[in-house]
């Protein structure tokens, strides 16, 4: 039996690959109606782009009605507080529903799966492109109601505001609706993939921790969505119908509402980070050239976080009536979810320490991750805190705290991940140096915008604010710079990964000297992903010279 | 670099190798029990699901009930018991003939799987009628959800709450009848077209599960709206 | 370390905000504590091992000892923290007996506070320093919050029932309260004054409401505009909000709801403000709040000056 081991960092060796899976079925109709796990993740990929370009933008304007508190730009008034309301509106829903919770599940994870599982594809090929169509079709019924009345209830849909204002709300939860079906097949379809589909020799705890990380998410997914799904649905049907169920002056009770959007939206920000998380296990010991430290307990620590992501969504609510012993409840819990998330911290300092480490673009993107995650994560311990939470619950330090972990955690993961893969999808090697400096850029840029958040925050600044108290302008007038400059890193990013698409192919199997098992194949793979089934032989992080472990 | 090509340890060559040649297993499968689990994985998760969505509507139910415990003692004496457990009763039977369903499918018993799935088709039409009916005489009585409201006599004045549970929860508890109709149907198309056989009856054990998910909520369905005390 | 504390956090306005802040104050030291910890192992890992052709790294896979000490000790830093934060919780939670009752009423987008002698008003509230004060809160619509920064206390305030929260103010002087729970257009607009009165501005206050004598009317017009909520429906500039604008209705006709014309003069406008419900003008909705008895006469003749300037 022939071994299969990967070969040591590859340059300039260029396989013959006009044959690959871009390149053949041809035509739109063979994309449209492809089964292949990365035609699927690719247009995934596009889509979560064109979502991320419309959120930025809604946050661009958030931005730039906040620089004074006349909210003029050269003399000119942008927008009046209503507009300002559906616009933050829009920014949350677009970015936390079309953009973060797909992106690294659906577009990544959809291409490498299968890939680092060995396999030639997921479980369910029809169920992908299924999710696939169902998530452009409540992205569809989303720009829908954004365009023909907008919604200014805030992502959150508090009742009763969002069961008795006039703009599209049920147009755009049944959008969610429909996008969480995606959100769910791909779960199911994940899971079944792990269980079923792992090469010859890839027991569980050889497998990749972008896995581990993956399974974690596709549980919360599976588990919690249908929980939105009859949230949302009931909040359309006492719009429609007053079934009294939220309303108070019906005998309804709004708080209700509460407790179940949340327990399925804290869960959500955990399918958020997870498969951040999952992409950092990969980068970390690849750059590192060193083995992950602590495999079990990274792998064990995801199932963790997403056990005590359910118990936990009162922490939402401390000051919303719900009662005070739930409170106390929710707040011990809350501490007990940061252990996990700070052991997985440790572990991939401890990889990186005394590791061979080199600076290429994934790479900055990780060690962006570990230091705004870790601002995000404790600043997570003040808002779990009870008396410290009171006072700061509903305040700008609660924003910045959430876009620390998800744009400083999973965005950061993203980026870094997308070019970590860039080349096996493309067969393209993007421009490095540009890379580096754009994201130094977007972490220079990510800091301006939200640091002041927090101290605003502490002094009093309630968020979802269009008039604010004078003494907070240079503050947000500080951020909205901040906002220009990740603006401008990330269309430099844009720029250079488009740019990169036009050269032939030069990227190399293994360009980074990876040891997980999409680096045996061509950059871009064929359309079967291997020339026959590879049989996993060594761990997937296994950096040292055959012989000596 | 190189990769393997030749068959893998552990796996029945004979398996493998006559893998390739069956229709119905699909190209990232390697063997037909492979593929059978998995999908036995994917169903399940499937289901998982389905619970979780009605859970909550149990959940609001049971917050409701808890607040206005007479408005929903009362509401529930306007359903008719009879008709509901006639319900109870067909569904437990279309329960069972997708179990034999199932078991013709896997000992290549073309005609008898036909015969049951359509007894299940039927059993499941009956269902939806007797619904009808019942929605008809709530419709006569004006008790309807929230806001549509209008049967006089209520002396608690939220009884239309348990109504707006009632519609909610067996409104989609039908449009779950529903599809399991299609989905019963596409069956019963592809049983007649011979696709299914003891090496290849997938579809037939995946929906059968769906269809007992289905039959499970109605049992927990029926005493909570039916017989509360 | 009081340079660091004031320049992150609101002025405390009681003797329980300075308890918050000794917690906040921890956590902070805490965050960058840890995060230059975690900056310092990244920032040398990456100088001192740098990749050079032909490292070889140690297949390090995990270390019972260290891993067990690294979930340890943060646990037991969580669970003092959680219990910190619980004590100043359950302090704030539970009011004293003899705390002083005021009635509050949330409604979009306005804060209307009553006193224990039936006294009302509109986004200002005076108590007196050092006397624990207990708002007790509901809504006519959405949710809101009552937020109160510089004493550390928030709580939602829900259309269906009563909500608590207390504090005893320290510090005598003016202190902001807003709202804090997303309610819509007038969201950012909706707050107010709190006046933490000494005994003796107690007093005057009591007596004179608050309004300097020597203001001229329109003057104390403009300022009421503001102060009583009324800029949140009515502009001065002509744009129609929740309210007509104010501007060009004095000594105009106005077209009522029912199609009769009225001469808007100076009993129209004292009467739109004591009783809005009697004429509501066309194409409005029947939804302001009653002044009568919120408001002094002198604040009312200020605002009927004020409306008579902006007539033209």
């Amino acid at each position: 039996m022939a071994d299969v081991i990967s070969a040591p960092f590859q340059s300039g060796v260029a396989p013959v690959r006009q044959r690959n899976y871009l390149t053949e079925p041809k035509g739109i109709k063979s994309w449209l109606t492809t089964l292949d796990h990365k035609r699927i993740g690719i247009m995934y990929l596009v889509s979560v782009m064109v979502a991320f370009l419309v959120g930025g933008v809604f946050a661009l304007l958030i931005r730039l009605t906040l620089l004074n508190p006349a909210h003029t730009v050269f003399g000119h008034k942008l927008i009046d507080a209503q507009t300002y309301n559906e616009v933050f509106t829009i920014h949350g829903v677009v970015m936390v529903f079309l953009f973060i919770i797909p992106s690294i599940p659906a577009s990544l994870g959809n291409f490498v799966l299968p890939l680092l599982l060995g396999a030639k594809d997921v479980a369910f090929p029809r169920l992908n492109l299924a999710s696939l169509y169902l998530y452009w079709t409540g992205g569809i019924m989303a720009v829908t109601a954004i365009v023909t009345g907008g919604v200014d209830t805030g992502w959150t849909f508090y009742t009763p505001y969002s069961t008795s204002t006039n703009t599209a709300v049920s147009l755009m939860a049944m959008g969610i609706f429909v996008a969480g079906f995606s959100s769910i097949f791909t779960g199911i379809n994940f899971i079944a993939t792990m269980h079923k589909l792992r090469a010859p020799g890839m027991g569980w705890f050889d497998m990749p921790l972008f896995c581990w990380s993956m399974y974690a998410t596709s549980l919360m997914q599976v588990l919690a969505t249908p929980v939105l799904a009859i949230t949302l649905l009931l909040m359309v049907v006492e719009r429609v119908f007053r079934i009294g169920i939220f309303d108070a002056s019906l005998g309804g009770d709004p708080v209700l509402f509460q407790h179940f959007f949340w327990f399925y939206s804290h869960p959500a920000v955990y399918i958020m980070i997870l498969p951040g998380m999952a992409c950092i296990s990969e980068i970390i010991p690849v750059f590192s050239r060193k083995t992950i430290f602590g495999y079990r307990m990274v792998a064990f620590s995801s199932l963790g976080i997403a056990l005590i992501s359910f118990l936990v969504w009162g922490h939402h609510m401390f000051v919303s009536g719900q009662s005070q012993t739930a409170t106390v409840v929710f707040s011990f819990l809350t501490m007990l979810v940061a252990i996990p998330t700070a052991i997985k911290i440790w572990n991939w300092l401890a990889t990186l320490f005394h590791g061979s480490i080199s600076l290429e673009t994934p790479m900055i993107y990780a060690l962006s991750f570990l230091l705004l995650f870790t601002i995000g994560g404790l600043t997570g311990v003040y808002l779990a805190a009870l008396s410290i939470d009171v006072h700061l619950t509903d305040t700008y330090f609660v924003v910045a705290h959430f876009h620390y972990v998800m744009m400083g955690g999973s965005v950061m993961a993203f980026l870094g991940a997308l070019h970590y893969w860039w080349p096996k999808m493309t067969g393209r090697m993007y421009n490095e140096r540009l890379g580096q400096i754009a994201a130094v850029i977007v972490f220079v840029g990510f800091n301006a915008t939200f640091f002041p958040q927090f101290v605003m925050g502490g002094q009093g600044m309630p968020r979802r604010y269009y008039n604010y108290l004078p003494q907070f302008e240079p503050m947000h007038a500080f951020s909205t710079v901040g906002s220009w400059i990740i603006a401008a890193g990330l269309f430099l990013t844009l720029g250079y990964l488009l740019a990169s698409l036009r050269k032939p192919y030069d990227a190399p199997s293994n360009p980074w000297g990876g040891k997980t098992m999409e680096w045996l194949t061509q950059s871009p793979p064929v359309t079967e992903n291997f020339e026959g089934q590879p049989i996993a032989t060594h761990g997937p992080y296994d950096f040292f010279p055959v012989g000596t472990h | 670099m190189s990769s393997i090509t030749t068959p893998v340890e552990g796996q029945d060559p004979e398996a493998v190798a006559h893998a390739h040649h069956d229709p119905n297993l699909r190209h990232h499968f390697a063997t037909a029990e492979q593929q059978f689990d998995t999908v036995k994985i994917g169903i399940w998760l499937f289901l998982a699901t389905e619970i979780l969505m009605f859970g909550g509507l149990f959940a609001g139910f049971a917050y409701m009930q808890n607040r206005f415990p007479e408005a929903f003692f009362l509401g529930h004496k306007h359903l008719q018991q009879g008709l509901g457990t006639l319900n109870t009763v067909v569904l437990l039977i279309s329960s069972f003939t997708m179990v034999m369903a199932v078991h013709k499918a896997a000992t290549n018993k073309r005609k008898q799987l036909i015969v049951y799935l359509c007894i299940t088709i039927f059993c499941a039409f009956v269902f939806l009628g007797v619904k009808y009916i019942e929605y008809s005489t709530h419709y006569y009585e004006c008790m309807l959800p929230g806001k549509y409201y209008c049967n006089p006599e209520d002396p608690t004045g939220h009884q239309f709450i348990f109504f707006s549970f009632y519609f909610m929860m067996t409104g989609l508890h039908g449009i779950h009848i529903l599809l399991g109709i299609v989905a019963l149907s596409w069956l019963l198309r592809r049983a007649i077209r011979g696709d299914f056989s003891s090496s290849y009856y997938n579809p037939v054990d995946a929906v059968g599960l769906y269809w007992h998910l289905v039959d499970i909520i109605w049992i927990y369905l029926f005493p909570l709206l039916y017989l509360i005390r | 370390m009081d340079w660091l504390r004031s320049l992150i956090l609101p002025p405390e306005g009681s003797a329980y905000a300075g308890q918050v802040d000794s917690l906040y104050m921890f956590l902070t030291w805490l965050t960058i504590f840890f995060f230059l910890l975690i900056f310092g192992v990244i920032v040398y890992s990456v100088i001192k091992y740098r990749h050079k052709p032909g490292d070889v790294t140690p297949h390090w896979t995990h270390n019972n000892w260290l891993e067990f000490w690294w979930t340890l000790i943060p646990t037991i830093i969580l669970i003092f923290i959680f219990f910190w934060g619980l004590r100043g919780y359950v302090e704030a939670e539970v009011p004293p007996g003899n705390a002083e009752e005021i009635q509050v009423t949330a409604k979009k987008w306005v804060w209307q506070f009553q006193y224990p002698d039936g006294n009302r008003a509109i986004n200002e509230v005076h108590v007196l320093v050092n006397r624990p004060v207990k708002f007790i809160a509901s809504s006519e619509d959405v949710i809101h919050d009552f937020f109160v920064p510089d004493m550390r206390v928030k709580h939602d305030v829900l259309p269906d029932r009563y909500v608590e929260i207390w504090f005893n103010p320290t510090v005598a002087g003016k202190h902001h309260f807003t709202c804090a729970e997303y309610c819509g257009r007038g969201h950012s607009d909706m707050a107010g004054t709190l006046y933490v009165d000494t005994p003796a501005e107690y007093e005057k206050w009591l007596e004179t409401g608050g309004i300097d004598p020597n203001m001229p009317l329109d003057k104390l017009g403009a300022q009421l505009h503001d102060s009583k909520g009324c800029s949140t429906c009515h502009s001065i500039d002509g744009t129609p909000g929740q309210g007509p604008s104010w501007k060009g209705v004095f000594g105009h006709q106005v077209t009522l709801s029912n199609g009769q014309t009225v001469l808007a003069d100076e009993n129209y406008i004292r009467e739109s403000i004591l009783d809005p419900g009697a004429k509501v003008v066309k194409g409005y909705d029947n939804i302001m709040p009653v002044f009568q008895g919120v408001l002094r006469p002198r604040e009312v003749d200020g605002l009927v000056a004020y409306i008579k300037t902006l007539g033209k």
